[in-house]
């Protein structure tokens, strides 16, 4: 058993590990050799005992900081609709506004807890959707992240631009689709989908009467724009 | 882009608020590096996680925000972080808890100190990815986690906590 006393280099470089086990960023072999030196070292055991400590009070320390008003999203969505080309500063504009209304709803320390959450069911979401997606197209498309950027295809047809709401389940989505004989053409770019609505192009005013029909299904849609 | 703020935009805020120690700025800079995000997204080249990659690009932000800072505010900035230790340390362990004395101490660390402590603990990141973010090498990692640790249990000692380390 490895004492106090114990200054080996070995013993050293544990003991510097220990704020990484605590936190669990270790890899499996360094992980092992701590919890090895651990159950032989009771001193040792101790440090990793006020190292926990230490971690419990840091993430204390963070989680009071409160979080970001909704001023940091509309700086970064204005600063992104001013640098995008044309077609790409309408939709930057549209899910500016929805979200901003939406952010502007809660307190920053709401916001706080509830990010995390929100995050997670966008990003569930987001899964089964290009699930969907994927399965329209043969399930021969490769991954590409939300953040790229939204140059749209020239297929023939009329579309639509849509931003699902987060608690809109797959099942809602399908059901949305198939009783709008409508199709996932495209998405997720900035957290929008393009629909196809009609496999002819169809003249504005009818696109726009389209979309409008398409906005009452409140459950399944944020909003719905017309788009080419 | 909107899934990739609301994921990671609390975190990079409070480690950005962390250094510059003013909300305000904080919120700008954080809309700073999202906007380099968004307009360098094609460079990411997937070696380290995203909020790695987020917190390397808020900590340069950051750290050059407070360089264009007057040296009046940081004082009185870094002045309201320090510690009050006007107490006599046993009046001052008999008033508060451990905890909260330890949460005081880790408040009052140096920046450096507050850093490397955050990156570690609350932002969960490795000693590989602490050396990226942070510019250093792996070995001055450990070793400044180390001091930091060092720093901290002497706060402690003078606010009448002793833990017997190092």
């Amino acid at each position: 058993m490895m004492t106090t006393n114990d200054k080996t280099p070995e013993r050293e470089e544990i003991e510097m590990l220990l704020p990484w086990h605590a936190a669990g960023t270790l890899s499996r072999g360094d992980a092992e050799r701590v919890e090895q030196a651990l159950s032989q070292d009771p001193e040792l055991a101790r440090h990793f005992a006020l190292a926990r400590e230490e971690l419990g009070e840091t993430i204390h320390v963070n989680e009071t900081l409160g979080a970001p008003s909704a001023r940091a999203f509309e700086r970064l969505f204005t600063a992104i609709e001013a640098e995008s080309p044309a077609p790409r500063r309408q939709i930057a504009s549209a899910a500016a506004g929805w979200l901003s209304s939406l952010f502007g709803q809660f307190s920053p320390r709401t916001l706080a807890w509830s990010a995390s959450a929100a995050a997670v069911v966008i990003m569930l979401q987001g899964g089964l959707i290009t699930g969907l997606l994927l399965s329209e197209r043969g399930g021969d498309e490769t991954y590409e992240t939300a953040s790229r950027g939204i140059e749209l295809p020239t297929d023939q047809g009329s579309f639509v631009l849509v931003r699902f709401n987060p608690s809109a389940s797959a099942a809602d989505i399908t059901r949305f689709l198939d009783t709008n004989a409508a199709s996932i053409a495209d998405g997720p770019k900035a957290g929008l989908y393009r629909l196809k609505v009609s496999p002819t192009t169809l003249p504005k005013d009818e696109l726009t009467k389209i979309a409008a029909r398409l906005q009452q299904d409140t459950t399944v849609v944020g909003f719905v724009v017309p788009t080419e | 882009m909107q899934v990739l703020f609301a994921r990671h935009q609390v975190k990079v805020y409070r480690f950005v608020l962390r250094l510059v120690g003013n909300p305000s700025t904080a919120e700008d800079l954080i809309s700073e590096v999202f906007l380099d995000v968004w307009r360098q997204a094609s460079r990411f080249e997937a070696r380290s996680a995203v909020s790695t990659w987020l917190l390397a690009i808020a900590r340069f932000k950051a750290l050059s925000a407070m360089r264009r800072r007057p040296e009046a505010e940081l004082d009185e900035e870094q002045a309201a972080a320090i510690e009050d230790t006007s107490d006599d340390p046993e009046v001052t362990a008999q008033k508060k808890d451990k905890s909260e004395i330890l949460r005081k101490c880790i408040k009052a660390l140096s920046p450096d100190h507050r850093e490397i402590i955050d990156l570690v603990y609350y932002h969960e990141k490795s000693v590989e990815e602490v050396a990226e973010i942070v510019g250093i090498p792996e070995a001055t990692v450990k070793t400044r986690m180390f001091y930091a640790r060092k720093k901290l249990s002497e706060l402690l000692k003078n606010s009448g906590v002793d833990r017997g380390w190092p």
